[in-house]
């Protein structure tokens, strides 16, 4: 199992005292297969996201990655782990505005110790990059632009992607396309991929999926 | 509605304290700079015409000799009995104890009602005054100085002058040692019918008209414009901050102002709404600006003060007085700089879209486009800078040189750091160190006002400090020419200098007679010295240009050697003829420098002094002996004659007190320099806390992508420093630029002479230091704040709803 | 004629340059004090005496044009001692001052000097005579057998103004009081005090409408003391009167809080006085007139039962303003009455 979360609970502290966000989520994910987490804005599907990607802990559970509990390891092994272990692709794309396309693609790979030009040449064709690569992302259109944070996230090779809402800020033809393209490369690489949508439709596109309502799992 | 809006406004301070105490510390330091040296150009100034003022020589003209020379008394009568009403004055500087004092001796029985400054004669006090050992009348201060020193009965008068003392003439005659002589002669301005004409009745005279501004006003000009320029440049190193934190707050707040107009209020009140807050702050910032710059000028003032009295001879109290103009003008100085800091951010907001997306990052982008707009107006004045320095002349022309120099040079850095960062980036080797570059161009910028406020503020210090250096180095090494005697020796009487003469002659190896008369040489005051034919002299005294054999000629009485400041200001040459006080001429044979001196002086041989000024006083000595001796002599010197211990002064004394001038002078600049670098720091730090802010959305992804909190802030205070370094770099470059112009052009104007130009890098490790310093401080806040952000502020920027 | 004395004392030692009236009327600390029984030496008593605190040479003149028209001029030589010796060069105690003043019957002229003694500015000197501050003098050129006053040469110019006249004495010196000792009150105040009451003057005045001529006759006392009024003594009223006859009369009135102190003297055409008994005289003023923005009496009624003499006074020129330190009214006077003639009046302290 790469992915295991047992009995995951996280507050948040508001004016009125805590907000229970999470109540003790269990769920796994095999390696190679994928999974939307689905739910209402509000529901906490994006936090626990956080939370595999050890972006944020949580305040009772365990998270196992890889066969590794990443629940209480300190930041230098956080960060370790997201820089070789797992991959990010946001709803904002979240580029590197200082860096143009082709430095924004090789960046995590080269972060995380894998610099692969062939795969990253592979990648731009086929996520349609290879004409911008000398771009800078504010010059991008939004598909481009979460093309390339795609293209980032795997040139690194993770071994789980993670995607929040990644065509939120697409129309949905694009949309469509981009996370075509994204779940046959994740295939490709044989990475698992967790991914948090609030569409039925996208959702169903994945092997499985799991729905999230008031911070439990339905 | 306005109410409400303007609540809603100023509650984003409450949330920002610290964005609030940088808008106003910036604003209040900016304010207090130049408020402080308003203060103290404004204390000079009411004290120049204070003395421009005494006994009325702003409002009556005066009869003088041409040549400034003292005028028998028995003109004054002659003048009277021809039915003229004048009033005799005379003036001169003397010593009590180790206090100098300008000695003014008035008549007042005749003096006209306008020159009339102390009622001397009060109650009983006439005959006090006019009889010995008469009175002496001193500002408070003034007077303050004196209760140490073996002085006449003073008394204290507002409104004199500080340094200056008011007497009857008969006891200024007397102290003085000017028997029968006086200075001047007010001219009462309404005179009876009947008068022969003054040509006929004293030929050797001539009216001086009232002049509202003294020979003080004129000679100390250039220092306090030179106070000015870097009350300016502080004051615009402040704006920076200013400008960062108002630019900051306005895109925070860009939200709010959406909302607020989509709420319906107009998009005027709303600008009128931030005019209102900006000048409430500026008010608030300015109040206390003026009162900061109320202690900065207090403290400065005493060595200001002493600046003058020891270059200029000119007396400023050492004390501040509130004046109500110098400090509503700080007031008005700091609303207005809000505004201008502020009037781009207001243009912004009058051009805001109702429904623009948000766009943090916008404000610190600034496009291509601009920078090389920026550039180009670098270079424009640059080459303007050039053109100055080719054909302009005046010290007006070399602080326009100065200006355009500095400017230019600000507005260019942001250009040469984005070229050197585009260098690093192409060096840089591994994803971090590229990003590291890439990103501190982008940052580029956001942080450029402030990095141009460094630079200003570290090529002023530069400059400034090559320039002082140079200037001491020279200074010293001319100390040790021109103080080449190991004693100087001053007589009470006559009678006691030639016993002293004789008693010398058996004792050292030479005894040289200094002695000097005051006159006016080309229209400017000077003074005439009479040197013996001495090795001294030929050895040792620093000659700048001068022809064969001057030593020979001056002692044949062919000629005269004028210093550097009098060739100068007049256009004077070698050959050229002069016109000395009594009328005759001389031609000149050299030129000789004659640092620390507001005026013109001439040199001749001993016997041509005695032979055209047989008055001359004769009481000063240098004495020649071997080193090791000079100290017995001294001591069986004063023992001898009973002499004070300050009329017999060995050469390390006078030097002592020559360097003592010399590091007042620049104590000021040295320490606005300070403040001003400080300011700069101050403007980074603005900068950086504001970026920080900003920074978010590039640092997140990054620390999402696998990089620690802690190691992004080890990159971001890299980032500072290195920003810093390269500004720095810059610097030293304008900065010897700087120095060359203070050097060659601006001392020139303002002192009258040249210096030559020394490098020391060794200051420059040092002022660079400092700038890391203050660069590392300025960035360890915003780096340890994003070392310990918490993950979720950090997760706020995937958070979906933005 | 004391009066005078608090005029120049007021003047030098205090309003000159202050407020203060600190040392009126008290005692002559160091300063010599007049004694009964001292007979002049002249000509060295036409000198100043700088044993004393106060002296002056003052000398008025009634003056006539071509066509009529009078003229008053005054000419008038202060010493003030600060302290009772007198020092070459500019530690001299002695001051000096000047006053001058030219009336005519639209204008007054007034000039001031102030001087120190010591540097030649300003002095007297006896023999030959000569008294000046600046400028001004009054410089005598009798013959060697003649009195030094007998005859004088009379300068001074202001702003405006100025004058020249020669002046011939046409009689002798007269003593005031008893042999030249001039009791002033009841408490013993003295001053050594002389006249030369018969000048007979030709000259030139110099006004801004051009240069005319004048004959006339002119008053000069010379007067020194140390010890100057009561300090009950607010002003006082002084007549110098030349009856068409040729007798004189010299006579004031002292006011105080009471009926004021009144004394005369009367000097035959010959130069003989017959000093008058205190009170004899009556002065009462018939009309005032806003003077310098002071109530000043303009018009007076005059009488010495003693002498037959009861006139009625008016002034030339009411606005005879001497606008000094120390201001005062001094002018011309015409009278007519019992007997008829010209003269001068002087009149202090009216507020």
């Amino acid at each position: 199992m790469l992915l295991r979360l047992h009995r995951i609970d996280k507050f948040y502290p508001t004016g009125e005292g805590p907000l229970h966000v999470l109540h003790g989520i269990d769920l796994s994910l095999e390696a190679g297969k994928s999974l939307a987490l689905t739910g209402e804005s509000g529901s906490g599907k994006s936090t626990l996201l956080h939370l595999v990607a050890g972006l944020d802990s949580p305040d009772a559970g365990e998270i196992h990655l890889g066969g590794t509990n990443i629940v209480g390891l300190n930041d230098t092994a956080l960060a370790a782990l997201r820089r070789r272990t797992v991959g990010l692709v946001f709803q904002q794309f979240n580029l590197i505005p200082s860096l143009n396309v082709a430095a924004n693609l090789a960046f995590q790979a080269r972060l995380a110790g894998r610099p692969d030009p062939v795969w990253l040449k592979v990648l731009a064709e086929r996520l349609g990059l290879a004409k911008v690569l000398t771009r800078y992302p504010e010059q991008l259109s939004t598909g481009q632009q979460q093309r390339v944070a795609i293209g980032r996230t795997l040139a690194a090779r993770p071994r789980l992607v993670l995607a929040d809402e990644p065509t939120g800020n697409l129309d949905e033809a694009t949309g469509d396309a981009v996370l075509d393209l994204m779940l046959s490369l994740v295939a490709e690489t044989g990475a698992a991929l967790l991914m948090v949508t609030h569409s039925n439709r996208l959702a169903n596109r994945l092997n499985a999926r799991v729905h999230l309502h008031a911070g439990r799992l339905a | 509605m306005v109410w409400t809006g303007l609540t809603a406004l100023l509650s984003h301070w409450r949330r920002r304290p610290v964005q609030l105490a940088m808008l106003l510390l910036g604003l209040s330091l900016a304010t207090a700079l130049w408020s402080a040296i308003q203060a103290i150009n404004g204390e000079a100034r009411a004290s120049y015409d204070r003395a421009a003022a005494i006994l009325g020589q702003d409002r009556i003209a005066q009869l003088v000799r041409e040549d400034g020379a003292r005028i028998d008394q028995q003109v004054f009568v002659r003048l009277r009995r021809a039915g003229w009403l004048v009033s005799p004055v005379i003036e001169g500087e003397m010593r009590f104890g180790d206090v100098r004092l300008r000695v003014l001796g008035i008549d007042p029985l005749t003096l006209p009602p306008q020159a009339q400054q102390v009622d001397v004669a009060a109650g009983d006090e006439l005959l006090p005054f006019i009889t010995a050992p008469g009175v002496l009348y001193a500002a408070p201060e003034t007077a303050a100085r004196l209760t140490e020193q073996a002085t006449p009965p003073v008394r204290v008068a507002e409104g004199l002058p500080p340094g200056t003392v008011l007497t009857d003439i008969g006891q200024a005659q007397v102290l003085l040692g000017a028997k029968d002589k006086i200075s001047r002669l007010l001219l009462w301005p309404d005179q009876p019918i009947g008068r022969p004409p003054l040509k006929v009745t004293v030929p050797g005279l001539t009216v001086r008209e009232p002049s509202e501004t003294g020979d003080l006003a004129r000679l100390t000009d250039s220092f306090h414009l030179n106070l000015t320029a870097f009350g300016f440049l502080a004051f615009a190193v402040g704006l920076f901050i200013v400008h960062s934190a108002i630019g900051l707050a306005f895109e925070q707040r860009r939200q709010v102002f959406r909302t607020l107009r989509a709420l319906g209020l107009p998009t005027r009140v709303l600008v009128l709404l931030l005019i209102a807050e900006l000048l409430i702050f500026a008010l608030l910032a300015g109040l206390v600006g003026v009162a900061l710059g109320y202690v900065v000028a207090s403290a400065l003032l005493p060595d200001v003060a002493a600046t003058l009295r020891g270059l200029y001879g000119a007396d400023v109290p050492g004390t501040l007085s509130i004046r109500p103009a110098v400090w509503a003008a700080g007031l008005a100085i700091a609303v207005i700089g809000t505004l201008v800091a502020a009037a781009q951010s207001l243009w912004r907001l009058w051009h805001l879209p109702l429904l623009a997306p948000a766009q943090p990052r916008a404000w610190a982008r600034a496009s291509e486009r601009a920078l090389r707009a920026q550039g180009v107006t670098a270079m424009v004045l640059l080459l303007a800078a050039a053109g100055i320095a080719q054909f302009g002349s005046g010290l007006e022309a070399g602080f326009a040189l100065l200006a355009v120099l500095l400017l230019g040079a600000a507005l260019a850095l942001p250009l040469v750091l984005t070229g050197i960062l585009h260098l690093g980036d192409r060096l840089a080797r591994g994803p971090l160190a590229e990003w590291f570059w890439a990103d501190t161009r982008q940052q580029l910028p956001g942080l450029s006002l402030a990095l141009m406020a460094l630079l200003l503020a570290l090529a002023a210090n530069v400059g400034v400090s090559t320039m002082v250096s140079s200037f001491r180095l020279t200074f010293i090494g001319w100390l040790d020419q021109r103080l080449a005697s190991e004693l100087y020796v001053t007589a009470r009487t006559e009678a006691e200098a030639t016993a002293i003469h004789d008693w010398l002659v058996q004792r050292s190896d030479a005894v040289l007679p200094i002695w000097s008369i005051e006159g006016r040489v080309a229209g400017q005051p000077a003074a005439i010295y009479g040197v013996a034919d001495h090795a001294t002299y030929r050895d040792n005294w620093p000659i700048l240009s001068a022809v064969p054999e001057v030593w020979d000629r001056i002692a044949k009485g062919e000629g005269a050697l004028i210093n550097e400041q009098l060739a100068r200001r007049q256009g004077l040459g070698l050959g050229d003829q002069i016109t000395l006080p009594g009328g005759w001429r001389a031609s000149i044979v050299g030129v000789y420098a004659d640092y620390g001196n507001p005026i013109g002086q001439v040199i001749i041989g001993i016997d041509t002094l005695v032979r055209h000024y047989p008055d001359v006083s004769r009481l000063r000595y240098a004495i020649r002996i071997a080193p090791g001796k000079a100290e017995a002599l001294a001591r069986g010197l004063r023992a001898e004659f009973g002499l004070p211990a300050q009329n017999v002064i060995d050469q390390a004394g006078i030097k002592v007190f020559s360097l003592e001038v010399f590091e007042r002078t620049f104590n000021v600049t040295a320490a606005l320099n300070v403040l001003t670098l400080g300011v700069a720091g101050l403007a980074m730090f603005a900068s950086l806390m504001t970026l920080s802010g900003m920074r978010l959305p590039q640092l997140a992804p990054v620390w999402a992508m696998g990089l620690t909190r802690r190691h992004l802030a080890w990159l971001e205070l890299s980032r500072g420093l290195l920003l810093a370094a390269l500004t720095m770099l810059a610097a030293v470059p304008v900065g010897i630029a700087l120095a060359f112009v203070l050097l060659a052009v601006v001392n020139v104007e303002a002192f009258g002479w040249r210096l030559p130009m020394y490098l020391f890098p060794g200051d420059w490790a040092r002022l660079a230091a400092l700038a890391l310093l203050a660069a590392g401080l300025a960035a360890v806040v915003p780096a340890w704040r994003l070392a310990r952000l918490s993950p979720s502020d950090l997760l706020k920027v995937f958070a979906h709803e933005r | 004629m004391s009066v005078r004395a608090l005029l120049i004392y007021l003047c030098l030692a205090a309003p000159a340059f202050g407020q203060g009236f600190a040392g009126l009327g008290t005692e002559a600390d160091g300063f010599s004090v007049p004694q009964p029984g001292t007979a002049f030496n002249f000509p060295a008593d036409h000198g100043p005496h700088p044993g004393y605190r106060i002296e002056w040479w003052y000398l008025t003149a009634n003056l006539q044009a071509a066509d009529g028209a009078d003229y008053g001029v005054q000419w008038t030589l202060f010493r003030s001692a600060l302290a009772p010796v007198e020092r070459s060069g500019w530690s001299s105690p002695q001051l000096w001052m000047g006053h001058a003043g030219l009336t005519t019957q639209a204008h007054q002229f007034v000039a001031e000097r102030l001087a120190r003694g010591g540097i030649g500015q300003a002095g007297v000197t006896a023999a030959p005579f000569a008294a000046w501050i600046d400028n001004w003098q009054m410089a005598g050129r009798a013959l060697p057998e003649a009195d030094a006053l007998s005859a004088l040469d009379l300068r001074a110019a202001g702003q405006a103004f100025s004058y020249e006249l020669a002046l011939d004495a046409k009689g002798p010196l007269v003593p005031q009081g008893v042999q030249g000792y001039s009791v002033k009150s009841e408490k013993g105040q003295a001053s050594y005090y002389y006249s030369q009451p018969f000048y007979h003057v030709t000259g030139t005045l110099t006004l801004p409408a051009g240069v005319i001529a004048v004959t006339g006759q002119a008053w000069l006392d010379h007067e020194w003391s140390s010890q100057p009024l009561a300090e009950d003594q607010t002003g006082w009223d002084w007549f110098s009167l030349h009856f068409d006859s040729g007798e004189k009369m010299m006579g004031f009135r002292l006011r105080d809080g009471g009926a004021g102190f009144t004394s005369a003297t009367w000097i035959k055409a010959d130069g003989r006085p017959q000093p008058q008994a205190p009170g004899a005289l009556r002065v009462t003023p018939l009309e005032t007139a806003a003077v310098a923005g002071r109530s000043v009496p303009i018009r007076w009624r005059v009488q010495l039962p003693e002498k037959g003499v009861d006139v009625t006074i008016r002034t030339l020129n009411p606005e005879a303003w001497m606008d000094t330190r120390f201001p005062y009214w001094e002018g011309p006077i015409r009278f007519e009455g019992t007997h008829a003639g010209r003269g001068y009046l002087e009149m202090t302290g009216y507020e």
